[in-house]
């Protein structure tokens, strides 16, 4: 029997109408780096919940050992008791707070009324060199970039005593640069005895990094792995992930001979006066139909600027250069007129600035082309269902209703709300910002095949994505961004991860 | 994908499963409209009836309509995520200007109500262009603009205080009835145009629902089974028939009621029929992601505070209309009003949710809650007591129902 610091036995947590774990049992050795992982709604963040006294004793049946003693844990501050410490995906810091201020939140070193500002800017430094940050500690939070902010949030778990660390999909919203530095943090705080517990999507860095690997299905857990060796491989992951093996992730396509040009920047500038500094540099690129153009680039690399500048500029940047869609030359003054010239840009930020989370699916399939479904000012309503109906079905969306609001989906289903709305303004171009982020493997094999097919309707795919094997596995063509300018374009037959990753840390 | 989606089999509902299941699945609709019938209820057997007597319940729809139509338009500007604090002065100072126009300058009643009307919108514009072109909280702005109307209020009834207003038209439609036909042996105690405009609104509803069914199962979607159509047509039916009847039996119906019912219906339509609607509560639910999906959110932040501010000189209209004169003090606390109305009626502060018909259920409490009061002879102390414990009340509620969703 190995020496384990965590034990779950038989762990079964209902809510109303699902069973989110189903006697789930998951073991953890002392030491160890433990992955977690499993396609959107398997329940890898239930499960670190109950861990965590998130759904607290008593709402789950099963027992948690650490140590070998049962616990009983009634919320967060027991489990911090305990020594286990949780970072979400989403960062849970004040930006207007200083880094000391954030790291000390709720645990302020004081004499009793005043806060001892100097001994907690000492200790901050302190945990900062552990986590080899190297910032000052009085700086606002706002000023650092996401990865800091992460190992930000790490340093103030490390603050307190922590045996086990869990990491839920840290490395999201990290660029390459970000996330090896963060793989190595973790491998560090191994050497001084922090066990982790890391859920993430990508199996490349799971397959890297993990001493052993468990893998959840629909609430049940399907193995565990033992991949001390390195001998698990990601193939092998995905099968049991999905039930079923992908031979291929990425689906194939026809290779067709690209169309007309249908869009084309020249010597295209933007300057971001929030930012004081040019955010884009002498950008030239051009489209054409039935084309996926891939976007490549570190997190930063003015990607996401590039297609709010081109979508009708609502940062308000100062824009100069020539942007001609179809043969035309065009100066958007808002989405809007983006939109009348058949654009589309579903958006990086499904949550923040995609969708209207409080609304229903009908709604927002509907929202960007509502005089589509009007007549003489009136919306018809019963259009709208059958329009949304048809969205469901071809795009797989799966709602209980199309009634249903937007918040209640997985994100791979809202993605796919995503989708159906921007392919109700019947675009000739679309620009797809990331549109495989924080969604589980079997939906991003819908959504590229999808893809597939819409540009081999020839439809133009502009695709911005972070992940190198997504760029190559989908586009035709590729643009490598860095600190707002192109550094280059690769075509099928020459690119590989190597030629991009060069490019893109060339700065 | 890995499985076929299992396919449940569908039964028929029996009756009653159905009507517990739509009051489950709308409770917070429902809530506050149940609350409405049992705080009516309470009053009515507290003052032996007389809460429901004809002449009370006119007097109470009468007093409420210059907070009905504000709740109006307060319910779409805090759907887009804004707060006005300004229309309470703004009705004061429209309505004083209109009492100016009619006495001092002469000018004819059909002119100066499209006029004031007008300079309501202008304000409306004005107060906004800070909050929609620089990003000024609502709060700040509004309230700025507040303390401007009270000034310019107390400005134009500085020489002469308290303006009498003589116009018969202006007067009427804060304290008018629409005409009847003379009598003729039947029905004598009632008013027989209002039973008329009754039954006709009973028969166009019903035929309305008919066909909207109709149409549904043309496109083959599911519609309640038809024993609850039939409860739903006849309940509705029945309220129609119930407020007509009360009304009828004393002056029957009023103007002040027919220009709330008027931008009742107006509003609704507009936000559950149009783009526009739509793009109000896009814009409250998402600014960005409306902004992104080609909605100028600066724009709906113009036309709804346009919008309030049209609906801000209306109200100032029907209450220097009922007091047939302009008071110095005049709107003093209508925005709290209109403000507590619409949060009663269920208007999320976060944006993006509320309905114009839920704000005037709204209203309808608070001024159910006064008038009830009032015959009780309850002291005015423990009446704001009331209505603040009622106010939170109900929004706890509210939040309650919605998040067990």
């Amino acid at each position: 029997m190995e020496d384990s610091i965590l034990e779950m036995k038989s762990i079964t947590k209902e809510f109303p109408g699902v069973k989110a774990l189903d006697e789930v049992t998951f073991s953890v050795a002392r030491g160890e780096i433990h992955c977690l992982v499993g396609e959107n709604g398997a329940g890898k963040s239930t499960l670190m919940k109950v861990l965590s006294g998130v759904h607290p004793f008593g709402s789950y049946s099963g027992d948690i050992f650490i140590d070998g003693v049962v616990q009983q844990f009634n919320g967060i501050r027991d489990s911090e008791k305990a020594g286990i410490a949780i970072i979400y995906q989403e960062l849970a810091l004040i930006p207007e707070l200083s880094v000391y201020e954030n790291i000390f939140l709720g645990n302020e070193i004081h004499n009793g009324l005043v806060i001892d500002t100097n001994k907690t800017i000492q200790e901050a430094a302190e945990i900062l060199k552990k986590v080899g940050l190297d910032v000052s500690p009085e700086v606002k939070v706002k000023t650092l970039g996401v990865g800091k902010q992460q190992l930000i949030e790490i340093a103030k778990a490390l603050k307190k005593e922590v045996k086990i660390l869990i990491l839920d999909e840290p490395t999201a919203a990290l660029n390459e640069t970000d996330s090896d530095n963060l793989m190595e943090l973790i491998k560090g705080l191994k050497q001084h005895g922090v066990t982790s517990i890391l859920i993430s999507h990508k199996l490349r860095e799971v397959l890297s990094i993990a001493d052993t690997i468990t893998v959840l299905r629909d609430g049940k857990t399907i193995c565990t792995l033992d991949n001390r060796e390195h001998l698990v491989t990601d193939s092998v992951l995905i099968k049991h992930m999905v039930g079923r093996s992908i031979d291929n992730v990425f689906p194939r396509r026809e290779k067709i001979e690209p169309g007309e040009e249908v869009l084309r920047l020249e010597n295209w500038c933007a300057f971001s006066p929030a930012l004081g500094r040019d955010i884009l540099k002498d950008i030239n690129i051009s489209v054409r139909a039935g084309e996926i153009v891939g976007i490549a680039g570190l997190m930063g690399s003015g990607r996401t600027e590039l297609a709010k500048s081109i979508f009708g500029n609502p940062d308000r940047f100062r824009v100069s250069g020539t942007l001609w869609v179809k043969g035309e030359e065009q100066k958007f003054r808002s989405p809007g007129d983006a939109i009348h010239s058949q654009l589309a840009y579903v958006t990086e930020d499904r949550k923040g600035n995609g969708l209207i989370l409080i609304d229903d699916v009908r709604h927002n399939i509907t929202l960007a082309n509502l005089k589509e479904i009007a007549t003489r000012g009136i919306i018809n309503e019963n259009e709208e269902i059958v329009i949304a109906s048809n969205y469901k079905q071809s795009l797989n969306i799966k709602t209980p209703s199309i009634e249903q609001k937007v918040r209640n989906l997985s994100g791979g289903n809202q993605q796919k709300v995503s989708l159906g709305k921007w392919l109700f303004v019947k675009p000739g171009v679309m620009i797809l910002d990331e549109p495989t982020r924080g969604i589980d493997v079997g939906a991003k094999y819908e959504i590229y095949t999808i893809m597939n097919s819409l540009v081999e309707k020839g439809m133009s795919i502009i695709m911005i994505s972070s992940e190198l094997p997504e760029i190559l596995g989908m586009s035709d063509r590729v643009y490598v961004m860095s600190a707002g300018k192109i550094k280059g374009e690769l075509s099928a037959d020459e690119f590989s991860q190597e030629k991009i990753m060069a490019m893109a840390v060339d700065y | 994908m890995s499985e076929n989606p299992k396919i449940l089999e569908e039964r028929a509902p029996s009756f009653l499963s159905e009507v517990i299941g739509l009051l489950k699945s709308n409770i917070s609709q429902y809530f506050m409209f149940i609350a409405l019938i049992v705080i009516m209820i309470f009053f009515t057997i507290t003052t032996d009836g007389i809460f429901i007597s004809s002449r009370n319940i006119s007097n109470l729809i009468n007093q409420m309509g210059y907070i009905a139509v504000l709740a109006v338009g307060m319910t779409l500007v805090i759907v887009i995520r804004h707060i006005d604090l300004s229309v309470g002065y703004l009705a004061g100072f429209l309505g004083a200007f209109a009492a100016i126009a009619m006495t001092a300058w002469g000018l004819p009643v059909y002119a100066v109500i499209p006029m004031v009307l007008i300079l309501g919108i202008a304000s409306g514009l004005l107060t906004s262009t800070p909050i929609a072109k620089l990003g000024v909280p609502a709060f700040v702005s509004t309230m700025a603009a507040g303390l401007i109307f009270r000034g310019a209020l107390l400005l134009v009834t500085m020489g002469t205080g308290t303006i009498i207003i003589k116009d018969k038209v202006f007067n009427a439609i804060g304290n008018g009835f629409i005409p009847d036909i003379p009598d003729f042996g039947f029905l004598d105690n009632n008013h027989k145009v209002t039973l008329l405009l009754g039954a006709l609104g009973i028969i166009l509803f019903i035929l309305s629902a008919i066909k909207g069914r109709k149409t549904k199962l043309s496109y083959n979607f599911k519609v309640p089974s038809m024993p609850i159509f039939i409860l739903e047509l006849v309940l509705i039916a029945a309220i129609i028939g119930y407020v007509s009847w009360v009304l009828s039996g004393y002056n029957g119906l009023s103007w002040s009621l027919v220009v709330v019912l008027l931008v009742v219906a107006v509003f609704t339509f507009i936000t559950t029929k149009t783009p526009l609607g739509r793009h109000i509560y896009a814009v409250g639910g998402n600014p960005e992601a409306a902004e992104l999906s080609g909605i100028s959110v600066s724009k709906i932040t113009f036309i709804v505070f346009g919008a309030m501010g049209m609906l801000a000189s209306l109200s100032g209209i029907l209450y220097a209309s009922r007091l047939q004169s302009a008071t110095t003090t005049a709107g003093l606390g209508f925005e709290t009003d209109a403000i507590a109305a619409a949060f009663v009626g269920g208007v999320s502060a976060a944006g993006g949710v509320g309905t114009i018909p839920g704000s005037i259920v709204g209203a309808l409490v608070m001024m159910s809650l006064t008038s009830g009061m009032n015959l009780m002879g309850i002291d005015i102390s423990i009446q704001y007591i009331v209505r603040g414990a009622v106010l939170v009340g109900a929004v706890i509620v509210d939040r309650a129902t919605r998040k067990g969703k």
